[in-house]
């Protein structure tokens, strides 16, 4: 697999000038992989929500450079728009983004900033509002009308129906109940797996992340402090608390079991790990 | 760009100018601007320039900030300077088409624009250095006796520092709305005037709806902690003038005083 998305050496320094001023990321080098789903993990502050405004060009980097594809996004700074439909980011929250009078304009904004025509922004609202989990009956209410987690699916069908080739989601699940959760989760993998596009999901939920992700990248103070596979990142455990995050739920039981006397691997990480843990201790089949 | 308005921003701060009651720093910045506009020549603008460096100095605040203040009244600035420049009658030194440029004029713009930047800049000095609510707590007490003849100041006082605690809020919130739009291809830097506004709905929409949605919110929690306006409300932290408040207010009476007197002799 090829990188889509090379991060180097990035700074991005807030405030200069103000006795603020301080580095909310900090020599950050990290690539992102064609077609893989990516999770970024981090304590409150480390710089998550920064980091990925820098890979669609809202925020400019004080030093350090973003490429897409082979190039530098910001060789042309005229051309960054075209960048931001090439990478879509769904922001912290992005229920307070809508703004338009029905559910079809606020999704159609994007794709009529893209200058498409009438027709293919139809398709692309209609699937936009499908991969998002929304009924077509939605289509002509005001979205100030919807739930808040209705809402929340507008925002990112809005982003989606940019066709984007990466998809960046900050914290998509944030503040919702527990189905609504598992739904939105189910609906971006969904997405990832029959458009094969790149997704990177920001995520304060070790058990969200471990469900979903391919490969894990962990922030912290400024910095990227690990990454690798759910199954490489949750088996140092002990690092992880130190800065401030946990492992899974289903990992702590099988640390709690080994603490216990039992002779089981604690780099489980989903339920599935577990139990197939278990039952190869049972002396039977998963 | 958004990020240039420091308006109504506080620098937290442990300088000799945080320090001040703000009672008494807003009465020098009231007689500061008095001051100003007394000033009239080389001399006694010489002396404000020097007290506003002295200000500067004393609070710590990195005059780069105080600057970038000024960004967004340059056109403001700009327009003055013209306006003065072009339309002075006086001493013609330099003429082209109908414009004529004197030597009044000259020195009136300059010292239009030194005025312009000077209260600006002097007046954000206060907003750096006193946090919004000792600012509305001074000013409060200071326009106390107007109570007596039914003057609300107590409820403008707490709109005022209502609006000075959102303004770095809305900013902040102006700046999320916009980077989100941004996200989905919105274009606020090119295309016509009319095009332009109109790529301003994205923005103050989902502007409005949130500022009227905090304002609700504020008024449900006061009212949670039983907000019933000034009457019989005490203070945790009672103003207090200190021996510095005395000397740094009187110290400036002198510099006062020079400068009426200079300009009494028209320097
Ligand atoms: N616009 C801004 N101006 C100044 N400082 C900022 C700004 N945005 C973020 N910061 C600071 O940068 C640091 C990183 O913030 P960031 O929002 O990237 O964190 P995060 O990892 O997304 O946190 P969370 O999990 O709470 O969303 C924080 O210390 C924050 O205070
Ligand atoms: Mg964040």
């Amino acid at each position: 697999m090829k990188p889509i998305i090379r991060v180097e050496n990035l700074t991005h320094t807030y405030g200069v000038n103000t006795p603020f001023c301080r580095s909310a990321v900090d020599h950050v080098n990290m690539e992102i992989m064609e077609g893989e789903f990516l999770g970024i993990i981090g304590h409150t502050g480390s710089g998550k929500s920064t980091l990925i405004q820098h890979l669609n060009g809202l925020l400019k980097p004080t030093s350090g450079r973003i490429l897409l594809g082979e190039e530098d996004i910001w060789a042309d700074p005229k051309k960054i728009r075209s960048v931001r439909f090439r990478v879509g980011l769904v922001f912290q929250y992005p229920e307070y983004q809508l703004f338009e009078e029905t559910v079809y304009k606020d999704v159609a904004f994007g794709p009529k900033n893209m200058g498409l025509d009438e027709k293919e922004i139809d398709r692309r609202v209609r699937s936009a509002l499908a991969f998002s989990g929304l009924g077509e009956e939605l289509l002509d209410k005001s979205p100030f009308d919807l739930s808040g987690g209705q809402k929340r699916r507008v925002a990112i069908a809005g982003v989606i129906a940019m066709e984007p080739e990466v998809l960046i989601l900050d914290e998509p699940s944030a503040g919702l109940d527990p189905a609504g959760r598992r739904s939105m989760l189910e609906n971006i993998r969904n997405y990832h797996k029959e458009k094969g596009t790149t997704v990177v999901m920001v995520s304060h939920s070790m058990d969200e992340v471990a469900e979903n992700v391919d490969r894990i990248a962990v922030l912290a103070n400024a910095g990227v402090v690990m990454s690798g596979t759910p199954h490489q990142v949750f088996s140092r455990a002990q690092e992880l608390l130190d800065v401030g995050l946990n492992v899974p739920q289903v990992t702590q039981v099988a640390m709690e079991l080994k603490r216990q006397g039992l002779a089981i691997d604690p780099a489980v990480y989903t339920v599935a790990d577990l139990r197939a843990a278990l039952c190869k201790l049972r002396g039977g089949k998963a | 760009m958004l990020k240039d308005i420091t308006l109504g921003q506080y620098f937290p701060g442990n300088s000799l100018a945080h320090k001040l009651d703000p009672r008494t720093k807003i009465l020098l910045t009231v007689l500061y601007i008095v001051t100003l506009f007394c000033a009239r020549s080389f001399v006694s603008y010489g002396i404000v320039v020097l007290l506003l460096a002295t200000g500067v100095k004393v609070s710590g605040v990195a005059p780069k900030a105080l600057v970038r203040g000024l960004k967004p009244i340059l056109f403001i600035i700009c327009f003055t300077a013209a306006l003065n420049l072009l339309y002075t009658p006086g001493e013609v030194l330099a003429s082209f088409w109908i414009f004529k440029i004197t030597k009044e004029g000259i020195f009136t713009a300059f010292f239009m624009v030194l005025r312009i930047t000077m209260l600006i800049m002097g007046t954000f000095l206060l907003t750096y250095t006193t946090s919004p609510i000792a600012l509305t707590d001074g000013l409060e007490t200071l326009l106390g006796p107007l109570k007596k003849v039914k003057v609300p100041v107590h409820e403008l006082a707490m709109i005022m520092s209502i609006a000075l605690r959102f303004i770095p809020t809305l900013i902040e919130e102006t700046d999320k709305i916009m980077s989100a739009q941004k996200a989905r291809g919105a274009d606020f830097e090119s295309g016509s005037l009319m095009q332009r506004a109109k790529a301003l709905v994205p923005i103050l929409v989902p502007l409005f709806i949130s500022a009227f949605r905090r304002a609700d919110e504020l008024a449900i929690a006061m009212e949670c902690r039983c907000y019933h306006g000034g009457a019989g409300r005490t203070k945790l932290h009672v103003l207090r003038y200190q021996t510095r408040d005395y000397l740094v207010l009187a110290a400036y009476g002198i510099v006062l005083a020079a400068v009426l007197t200079l300009a009494h002799f028209g320097l």
